[in-house]
């Protein structure tokens, strides 16, 4: 079988879908390309390069990089609304992208079929990379042809019955894809255009931030408007002054993508990992380039919201005063760029609390990056504080100091909560996955805490559990040690 | 049997602050350096985070970020004629174990020596004559002066952000500052910290008897820093739990807050923790260690080779590795001869409580190193002419924080438990204060260190023994500073004062500090030290000690501000001459 797809048998049965048809049709019409024989590897060393640039601008290692795991190997558990699928080797091993044609490259960013032609499922963001132009199309393919292969041999089709029929998937791209190439608007500056173009095309922004239809389409009325994204909600990114960009110059959003932080918020969670792996690599013109599109776009609509409790509101600030002042401060202002402000945050001020209290229950690790190294760092309150306190604090800091966010419940909060997963550890040390650092190496597994239990085995390792020994790699997530959580991540809905 | 493994450029024993700093350094020159730590991987949001680095009883009274001595203690005795017996319970002094070592809970008081401290023996010979130093004094000058660590301590104070207010800029001495300190290039890299009402009253009592109090230098941040690697450091919040300590808020530098973002991302660096070396395996005709033998936490035996080895370990486990693997000769106390384990040497310590009627002090808000402090009786700042001893300390009054289970300050004559106890400790919490003394310890012959007869670790080496003592010396030094800070105490107009002079011999149960040094000195010639001026050995080139095992004394500061410059200044030997040319930089 070819790499990388691992593709769901056409002829399955569907049963009573009323889809079947449009699926069998749809499969038929893409014939895999005629493959050149003997095509060389292009190495033209500035075509490697503009593709190297190109293919973190994409974020291609968001999906394809495993937290620990091998550069572009993929083998990452991608959350989709129809379950999980492992995202793709594109090394280019046999198990990967080896035998792949530079059309064939521009095929599956443009229409979303493999080198088989076979269909890509949407968790592959084609329906925005179709607006990538052929010719960053063929430097990103010249790049990742220039990658070490490695073999990672991946079981990829997870999907429950339907959403395994791949043809079903012609379908939604019949909804929902509008092909591109990106199309310049000769009304708008050229730096408007490149802002678009990285926006809409390579940076794929919308995949998180607009909100999905129940097929897990965008919304394209709501563009930018925030979206639901694994146990996060990606804040509104238009103009609105409370919730969105309003109150940030480009200037602002500039220093946000290259460095991970500024006079207003730092970035964590998944956009951590954007501004890490793909903004932070940016030049200076095309991240000026993303805030001239971005700040010229209409505001969204301000949110009705209803006043919250008083009573919930002293009990949230106690709390807040309690836990959260010494670093966010006693007027909500924090310490910029170090302890981020509250007053004003507009990520705190989403009509969606999910982020506000996937903050406080899991703690929160900003991004380090080259021109910021600190992962400075919110410890989980998971374990100290209890729903009803953390829905108070939530309101609290939502609706503090000239903010207002609709009330968190305790219900909401039990439901945050259940959704994410926490590492081993005694209470009071459960810490989530999210705050591993990233690095040291421990070869030895002591199966007790050999070191200091005090007894006649005291530094008398236990028996190796599983072979260590030489030539075993390093943990594969940092700090994987005894007691310690490794590589505990947001578990999936349901 | 050992595992052999690939060798590296440089091999770095133990990961605390000099670990971390020889890391950055060496990487920076291209080398490929593996670091190996016995303990565990440590980091602020994991193992000290706000949400719980202020337990007093589980950091300090349970030891949590403390050496365990199931694994590994020492014995100690006050003199050759005692048997010495096993420290089971740590008390006098605190060493680290994890990643950042004792460096994680450490207060912060980041001090320069004095430019005389370098020359201990020379200066007061000069000055006092040949007779000032009695013949079992084996002070030694350093090999090093102070005007080629200041570029180094430079470096330290602003890796670290110290706040501070500089007392001798380039000669000129500054209003508000220390005005005994040796000339530094610039100003602190932060101001000093706000001064809560104690250090104020003292400060005012100090000011009314011609003495020029000042702040005291602190790792702790007065403002939010980014240090010269673009690490951030995050504003104190005066809670008052630095020493025995992690900080939760990023306030307090150490090497996660300073280095290790940026060492640990390297490529050519890897960190191996839970990996314990047990021995260095050393090629005496060829004058150089070759390897390094580790035992990681699964009882694994696996030997390292290495180029370079760095020995950066804790004082004591220095000192104790160099005699298990027979590198250079082990001190002899009745001879003399000898280098391993000689010139261990210690801190002395008194204090004065001050209690008042008619102030509230909230002696709650605190940090490691706040405070103001006096520095005239320290080194030789003043005349010991007809004193009868050298050396000396600062006074200060240091607003650590008054953690509850441990503060409980009561006056003279207050029972030592019952009701009446309680309601002194009630009284008084809030209106009293303290006013301390740390003081110099002089090497002593009879002092050293070295491997126990009879007691062994887990593995079976012998344990290291500790035979120490204050002399006469340090007695007539402490009590003498001891009088200056009770005249400081009674100018602050109190209620009463309580004087402590530290009493006979040393004690290894109270708590003091950890400041131990010695025991693989510094020095001008192999005779009659252990390794030469850039901290390499003279018996094997391509290893380096770094720590306060290099100090021949200990003079009368914290040591972690000359720790750290010592390990620049070899760093930089190491980059800029040894490996242009491997061999010994200096020739005995």
């Amino acid at each position: 079988m070819k790499a990388p797809g691992v593709h769901a048998g056409l002829t399955a049965g569907v049963g009573g879908l009323a889809i079947a048809g449009a699926l069998a049709l749809a499969a038929a019409f893409h014939p895999g390309l005629a493959r050149s024989q003997g095509q060389p590897a292009p190495s033209d060393p500035g075509l490697v390069a503009r593709g190297k640039y190109l293919t973190a601008a994409a974020d291609c290692a968001a999906c394809h990089t495993k937290p620990g795991g091998a550069p572009f190997a993929g083998g990452l558990p991608v959350k989709t609304p129809f379950g999980t699928i492992l995202s793709a080797n594109i090394t280019p091993d046999e198990t990967g992208i080896k035998d792949w044609t530079a059309d064939e490259l521009y095929r599956s960013l443009h229409e979303g079929l493999d080198d088989e032609g076979k269909h890509l499922y949407p968790a592959m963001p084609y329906n925005y990379y179709t607006l990538i132009s052929r010719s960053d199309s063929d430097a990103i393919f010249a790049y990742l042809k220039t990658l070490t292969p490695v073999h990672n041999d991946l079981k990829r089709d997870k999907l429950p019955f339907p959403f395994n029929i791949r043809a079903f998937v012609a379908v939604w791209n019949w909804l929902f894809l509008r092909q591109g190439p990106f199309k310049p608007d000769p009304q708008k500056s050229a730096a408007w255009n490149r802002g678009a173009y990285l926006v809409e095309a390579l940076g794929h922004c919308q995949a998180c931030h607009t909100p999905k239809n129940f097929l897990g389409a965008p919304k394209h009325d709501d563009a930018f408007r925030g979206g639901s994204f694994a146990q996060w909600f990606a804040p509104d990114l238009t103009p609105n002054r409370r919730t969105g960009l309003g109150g940030w110059s480009r200037a602002d959003l500039v220093e946000f993508l290259k460095t991970g932080r500024n006079a207003h918020s730092q970035a964590t969670g998944e956009m951590g990992l954007v501004v890490a792996d793909s903004t932070s690599q940016l030049t200076e013109a095309d991240l000026d380039a993303i805030a001239t599109y971005l700040t010229d776009r209409p505001a969204s609509p301000a949110a009705k919201v209803s006043a919250p409790d008083s009573k919930v509101m002293r009990q949230g600030q106690a709390i807040f005063i309690d836990t959260c002042s010494a670093c966010h401060q006693m007027n909500g202002e924090g310490v910029p760029r170090y302890f981020p402000p509250l007053a004003g945050d507009a990520n705190l001020q989403q009509s969606d609390p999910t982020t506000s209290v996937h903050f406080i229950l899991g703690g929160v690790r900003t991004t380090p990056t080259t021109a910021a190294p600190t992962p400075l760092s919110m410890p989980s309150y998971a374990w100290k504080l209890n729903d009803a306190q953390v829905a108070a604090v939530a309101t609290y800091i939502r609706n503090a100091w000239g903010n207002s966010a609709p009330s968190v419940s305790s219900r909401q909060v039990a439901g945050i909560r259940r959704s994410l997963t926490f590492g081993p550890g005694p209470a009071g040390r459960q810490q989530h996955g999210a705050l591993a650092h990233p690095n040291p190496e421990t070869w030895g597994v002591a199966g007790t805490d050999s070191r200091d239990n005090g007894t006649a085995n005291a530094g008398r390792a236990a028996p190796a559990s599983d072979g260590s020994g030489a030539g075993r790699s390093g943990a594969e997530n940092g700090g994987a040690s005894k007691g310690r959580p490794a590589g505990v991540t947001a578990g999936g809905p349901g | 049997m050992a595992t052999r493994l690939p060798p590296v450029d440089v091999l770095i024993v133990g990961f605390g602050w000099t670990g971390a700093i020889l890391g950055q350094e060496l990487t920076d020159a291209g080398l490929n350096v593996l670091a190996l730590e016995r303990g565990a991987w440590r980091d602020t949001p994991i193992d000290f985070p706000p949400t719980f680095d202020q337990d007093e009883l589980r950091y300090y009274w349970r030891h949590e970020l403390f050496e365990p001595l199931a694994h590994e203690t020492l014995t100690v005795r006050n003199n050759v004629s005692e048997t010495a017996l096993p420290m089971r319970r740590l008390g006098s002094f605190l060493p680290g174990i994890n990643v950042g070592g004792a460096g994680v809970h450490w207060n912060g008081q980041t001090w320069r020596f004095l430019p005389s401290d370098f020359l201990a023996r020379s200066h007061n010979q000069s000055r006092y004559g040949a007779k000032a130093i009695p013949p079992d004094m084996t002070i030694q000058d350093w090999g090093v002066t102070y005007d080629e660590l200041e570029p180094h301590y430079d470096k330290f104070e602003y890796l670290c952000g110290i706040s501070g207010k500089a007392g001798n800029l380039q000669g000129a001495i500054q209003p508000g500052g220390n005005p005994f300190e040796g000339p530094r290039r610039r100003e602190y890299p932060n101001p000093p910290l706000a001064m809560s009402y104690p250090p104020t009253l003292f400060a005012e009592a100090a000011r009314s008897l011609g003495h020029s109090p000042f702040p005291q230098p602190a790792a702790n941040m007065s403002r939010p820093y980014v240090n010269p690697l673009g690490v951030q450091l995050g504003p104190c919040t005066y809670c008052g739990f630095c020493e025995k300590f992690g900080c939760g808020n990023y306030s307090k530098a150490s090497a996660q807050t300073t280095i290790l973002p940026v060492l640990m991302k390297k490529p050519n660096f890897t960190l191996r923790t839970e990996s314990e070396v047990i021995k260095l395996n050393y090629d005496a005709a060829a004058k150089r260690v070759v390897s390094a033998t580790y035992v990681d936490a699964s009882g694994q035996e696996f030997e390292q080779p290495a180029e370079m080895v760095i020995l950066a370990a804790y004082i004591l486990h220095n000192v104790r590795l160099l005699l298990l693997s027979g590198i250079g000769q082990p001190y002899d106390p009745q001879s003399g001869q000898g280098v391993i384990g000689k010139n261990y040497a210690y801190q002395i310590t008194s204090s004065v409580n001050v209690f008042f009627d008619d102030k509230v002090l909230n002696p709650f808000i605190g940090a490691g190193a706040h405070g103001m402090v006096v520095d005239k009786y320290n080194g030789d700042n003043f005349d010991h002419s007809g004193l009868g001893f050298i050396g000396g300390g600062y006074i200060g009054n240091i607003q650590t924080g008054a953690r509850p289970i441990e503060t409980h300050p009561t006056p003279e004559g207050t029972p030592k438990w019952g009701s009446a106890w309680k309601k002194a400790v009630a009284a008084n919490y809030l209106k009293s204060m303290s006013i301390a003394t740390h003081g110099a310890v002089m090497s002593h012959r009879g002092n050293y260190l070295d491997l126990d007869p009879t007691y062994r670790d887990v593995y079976g080496r012998p344990l290291l023994r500790m035979t120490f003592d204050f002399t006469d010396n340090e007695h007539r030094m402490s009590d003498y500073i001891t009088d200056r800070a009770a005249e400081i105490a009674r100018a602050m107009n109190p209620r009463e004062i309580k004087v402590n002079y530290r009493k006979g011999s040393w004690d290894v149960v109270p708590y003091q500090t950890t400041h131990n040094t010695g025991g693989a000195i510094m020095g001008k010639d192999p005779k009659s030290s252990a390794i030469n001026r850039y901290l390499q050995s003279w018996d094997a080139h391509n290893l380096f000690v770094m720590g306060s095992t290099a100090f021949p004394q200990n003079p009368g500061y914290n040591p972690t501000g000359t720790v750290a410059a010592l390990a620049y200044f070899s760093a930089d030997a190491i980059k800029n001459q040894y490996l242009k040319s491997p061999g010994f930089l200096v020739h005995a």
